[in-house]
């Protein structure tokens, strides 16, 4: 790496970069950044930063209110009404009855509980799943355990060039022995939204209306990017299942949920004490599911569409920042959020500056404060592996190894978007000029 | 403030949710423990400050992913395990379901049985239940003496050559009893099948080998031992396969899926590293409160037993049956009176039938009907048992003046009593409280 500038770029050279400015220690009312108070942080599609709210309720039922929601003594019960205030919060946003929301540890463990437990409770009605081949990993490895051990089939439906499923190409791979089909709502790594809407209506077409075949093929939406900043209402959606994290919208890590509309069966993956009326053995994670409840209400405070539209002016600020200084930036996905029905979610921004390899480019901006990522947090233990969502895009080489995601949250300024494409800006000029790419 | 909304009138340990003050006594740390204040504060930190994705590369990342190493060699140390051998779930639940389903996947060359007991934690029992269900596994269900012991020969005798995995709690949670680990561990290893131990009670409580009691597996949870809920582990000895649950990124070594639950973890790591230090001075002071429980409870309240091994028990549990009365009567009266105690497990505690354990330990229905459990925590103090043994013999009294059963064992007492003078000196009935 570079010996000179060890917080902040050099930039400036060529390209109207200014340096970056210190800023906003403790900004957002809470404790200082980890990163210090220069840090910009942009992976909140990674991992977003709980409330200060959040982190002050998830203590509070720990260290006093900590009964087990099982327990029939005043603690527990006490318990117990917080997990369901916090269901029906969570039922509210997405359009759900509280008695379809299954809480899990996370997004993960939700996606597999929606795509082995279906599997296993319809396994003799068919073995066949249809899946985009842009969904995040825990829908896709455990798709790849349905074929291994269940002897099931796939087919991976690939985007277009900006990451869009089309609803015609899913309707075409459905088959009479599909038991279900998966489709996330946005892209963790370029924030394509899916046309799930149009996807669920079509499949409503498709399903099975007696015998063993009722109701399939079932249909799954990934909504862990999507929620809290986009409206996502699984009855618009046509969803039968739809998974969601905590972590992802200011939550503590450690809780997800998923929705199971009223009606479909599954087979549960842990199995136990019966807990989540049989779907979820294990005891509450209380503190988790009370935070999830209270960043979702934090979320509602501002309202669901001051949300997008806060998002989406930080991330169409960025990114002009960026245009008006390097020409050669490609957007990856769609990244026009101001269309009447935008194809793009309003807080994932996915670029690409070809010739720069993004891992170099992510270390040169960590440097200046500016925290982004390379591609999902959860493929980053496969180094050297390109992302198998810019590649099913079919994007060039050249493209699909630059790319860095930022990703915003409400707890963002615009000045820091503003400051960040700066940053951003000053970090391309400087590893350009040094790679001799001028 | 939000918070408000979500939590606002929830009951506190300290007695605020009802009208009434009194004193509060919770003793159900069986089922979950209050969050120790250092613990707590380590987990803001990394919820605030440092909140990043272990996964990610950048700074925030690996300062998650430092936190969360240091936890996993805190949870080791605590075990007498390497690192490594630790695998961070959402709880004790899913080490139960993962440890049975994953090991049976994982040799599945080897066959399909697995040796485990009647009075396992409903984890490990409908799992194998489904399993069985499933035409995965066949099952064989180990019976226990009055005292809830397994016996290691009926173990040593139970294994099969398509035997797979010995699966055997450490302590119950019921009752207490603490099996014969070492000599069921070591008949498993000659037997060379998998020994797998859910020691979510028994973690944090008594010290801890996994050599010396030559197991393979073993599930741990974090709530039972003053760290948050929604963590827990797996101990998998290295060299030992094992399948995942969860499918999906490469975290945990491709062994459980998801994003790390960092907060949760360093929480964990921090309360069983209170646990180790503070070992010692916890067993002695919990065994002296148990006992003094145990006397004052059967020495001042008639037809009452002590359920569980008299010694081998967890310095924690008292588990007494009271004839003639029901538990969860018992259980309404001293919750009135700020006293927090349990009918068995809390994860069954909503159905009206009896404990699986205590039928399985040969006590009649209407007996297992009347016991409580109570289980001590390191807040617990001398007077709150003092408190307990001032409130609880008048409950049970109160209650069985309403059950004619009652009234008529005494009465059959006191005639015995009086014309044993006059007939043959033979033994009479049972003294009440002995077992």
């Amino acid at each position: 790496m570079s010996g000179k500038g060890e917080d902040r770029p050099t930039g400036g050279r060529g390209v109207a970069c200014g340096p970056a400015k210190a800023r906003r220690p403790g900004a957002n009312g809470g404790p200082p950044d980890g990163g210090g108070p220069d840090t910009i942080y942009l992976d909140s599609a990674a991992t977003s930063r709980p409330f200060v709210e959040v982190a002050e309720a998830v203590r509070e039922i720990m260290e006093r209110s900590y009964g087990n929601p099982s327990s029939r003594h005043t603690l527990g019960l006490g318990a117990a009404a917080a997990v369901r205030r916090s269901r029906e919060i969570l039922a509210r946003v997405i359009g759900a009855d509280p008695t379809e929301i299954v809480f899990t540890g996370g997004g993960s463990e939700a996606n597999n509980l929606a795509l082995k437990g279906v599997a296993w409770a319809h396994v003799r009605s068919g073995k066949h799943v249809v899946l985009s081949a842009v969904e995040h990993p825990s829908v896709i490895e455990a798709a790849r355990w349905l074929e291994s051990f269940l002897g099931f089939e796939l087919s991976l439906v690939n985007p277009d060039r900006d990451g869009a499923v089309r609803p015609e190409a899913i309707e075409a791979a459905v088959r009479p022995d599909t038991v279900l089909v998966s489709l996330m709502h946005v892209n963790n790594e370029v924030g394509t939204v899916q046309p799930v809407g149009e996807v669920g209506r079509r499949l409503l077409g498709l399903k099975g209306t007696d015998g063993r075949r009722k109701g399939l093929p079932l249909f799954h939406v990934d909504a862990v990017q999507s929620l809290g900043r986009m409206a996502v209402d699984v009855r618009a959606m046509g969803a039968d299942l739809l998974t969601v994290s905590g972590h992802k919208v200011h939550g503590p890590k450690g809780v997800g949920a998923l929705y199971v509309a009223r009606g479909v069966r599954l087979v549960p993956l842990v199995h136990g004490g019966g807990h989540e009326a049989g779907r979820r053995s294990g005891t509450e994670n209380v503190p988790g599911i009370v935070g999830f409840g209270e960043a979702l209400s934090g979320l509602l405070d501002h309202g669901p569409d001051e949300v997008g539209r806060r998002l989406s002016e930080l991330k169409d600020l960025l990114l002009a920042t960026v245009r008006a200084r390097c020409a050669g930036v490609v957007v990856n996905g769609d990244g026009d959020t101001t269309a009447a029905r935008p194809r793009s979610a309003p807080h994932i921004l996915n670029l690409s500056f070809p010739g720069i390899p993004g891992e170099v480019l992510q270390h040169h901006l960590e440097r200046s404060g500016v925290y982004v990522s390379t591609g999902s947090a959860c493929s980053s233990h496969h180094r050297g592996r390109r992302s198998h969502v810019l590649q099913a895009m079919g994007l060039p080489e050249d493209v699909v190894d630059s790319a860095v995601r930022l990703s915003f949250s409400v707890l963002n300024t615009p000045a820091e978007a503003e400051e960040a494409g700066l940053r951003i800006a000053a970090a391309v000029e400087e590893l350009s000029e040094r790679g001799g790419r001028g | 403030m939000t918070s408000e909304r979500v939590i606002a009138g929830m009951a506190t340990s300290d007695g605020g949710g009802a009208g009434e003050r009194f004193r509060s006594v919770y003793l159900d740390h069986a089922a979950t423990t209050p969050v120790r204040r250092e613990v707590a504060e380590a987990m803001a930190h990394y919820m605030l400050t440092d909140y990043g994705n272990a996964s990610s590369v950048h700074s925030f990342g690996r300062r998650a992913a430092e936190a969360t190493e240091e936890a996993r060699a805190r949870v080791a140390d605590l075990m007498g395990a390497r690192p490594e051998e630790v695998v961070f779930m959402s709880g004790g639940t899913e080490a139960d379901n993962m440890s049975i389903r994953g090991s049976l996947a994982a040799y599945s060359d080897r066959g399909r049985h697995v040796v485990t007991t009647k009075i396992e934690h409903h984890a490990v029992l409908h799992t194998c239940e489904e399993l069985e269900k499933e035409g995965l596994a066949e099952v064989t269900y180990l019976p226990v003496d009055r005292t809830a012991t397994v016996d290691p020969d009926d173990v040593a005798k139970a294994i099969r050559p398509d035997t797979v995995l010995v699966s055997v709690m450490f302590a119950n949670n019921e009752v207490g009893t603490i099996q014969p680990i070492m000599e069921i561990g070591r008949t498993c290893r000659e037997k060379g099948v998998l020994f797998h131990t859910d020691a979510v009670q028994a973690f944090g409580a008594v010290p801890f080998s996994v050599d010396e009691m030559g197991i393979d597996l073993m599930s741990v949870s974090s709530h039972k031992l003053y760290g948050p809920k929604g963590v827990g582990a797996l101990y998998v000895r290295k060299g030992r396969r094992i399948r995942p649950l969860i499918h999906g990124g490469g975290h945990e070594r491709k062994r459980r899926a998801g994003t790390s639950n960092v907060p949760g973890v360093v929480g964990f790591g921090l309360a069983a590293e209170l646990a180790r230090k503070e070992m010692d001075d916890r067993v002695r002071r919990l065994t002296a409160l148990r006992d003094r429980l145990i006397d004052g409870l059967l020495g001042r309240v008639e037809f009452s037993h002590l359920n569980g091994h008299p010694t081998r028990r967890l310095p924690n549990n008292v588990n007494v049956s009271f004839e003639f009365v029901e538990g969860e009567s018992i259980l309404l009266s001293l919750d009135k009176k700020g006293i927090a105690a349990s009918s068995g497990s809390a994860c069954t505690s909503g159905s009206l039938e009896p404990s699986h354990v205590l039928l399985a330990m040969g006590i009649p229905p209407e007996v297992a009907h009347g016991s409580v459990r109570m289980t001590l925590g390191t807040q617990n103090t001398d007077e709150d048992v003092d408190y307990v043994l001032e409130v609880l013999p008048g409950v049970i009294e109160r209650l069985r003046a309403m059950s004619p059963l009652h009234a008529k064992a005494v009465a059959e007492r006191a005639r015995e009593a009086a014309g044993r003078p006059g007939e043959r000196c033979e033994s009479g009935p049972v003294t009440p409280g002995a077992r």
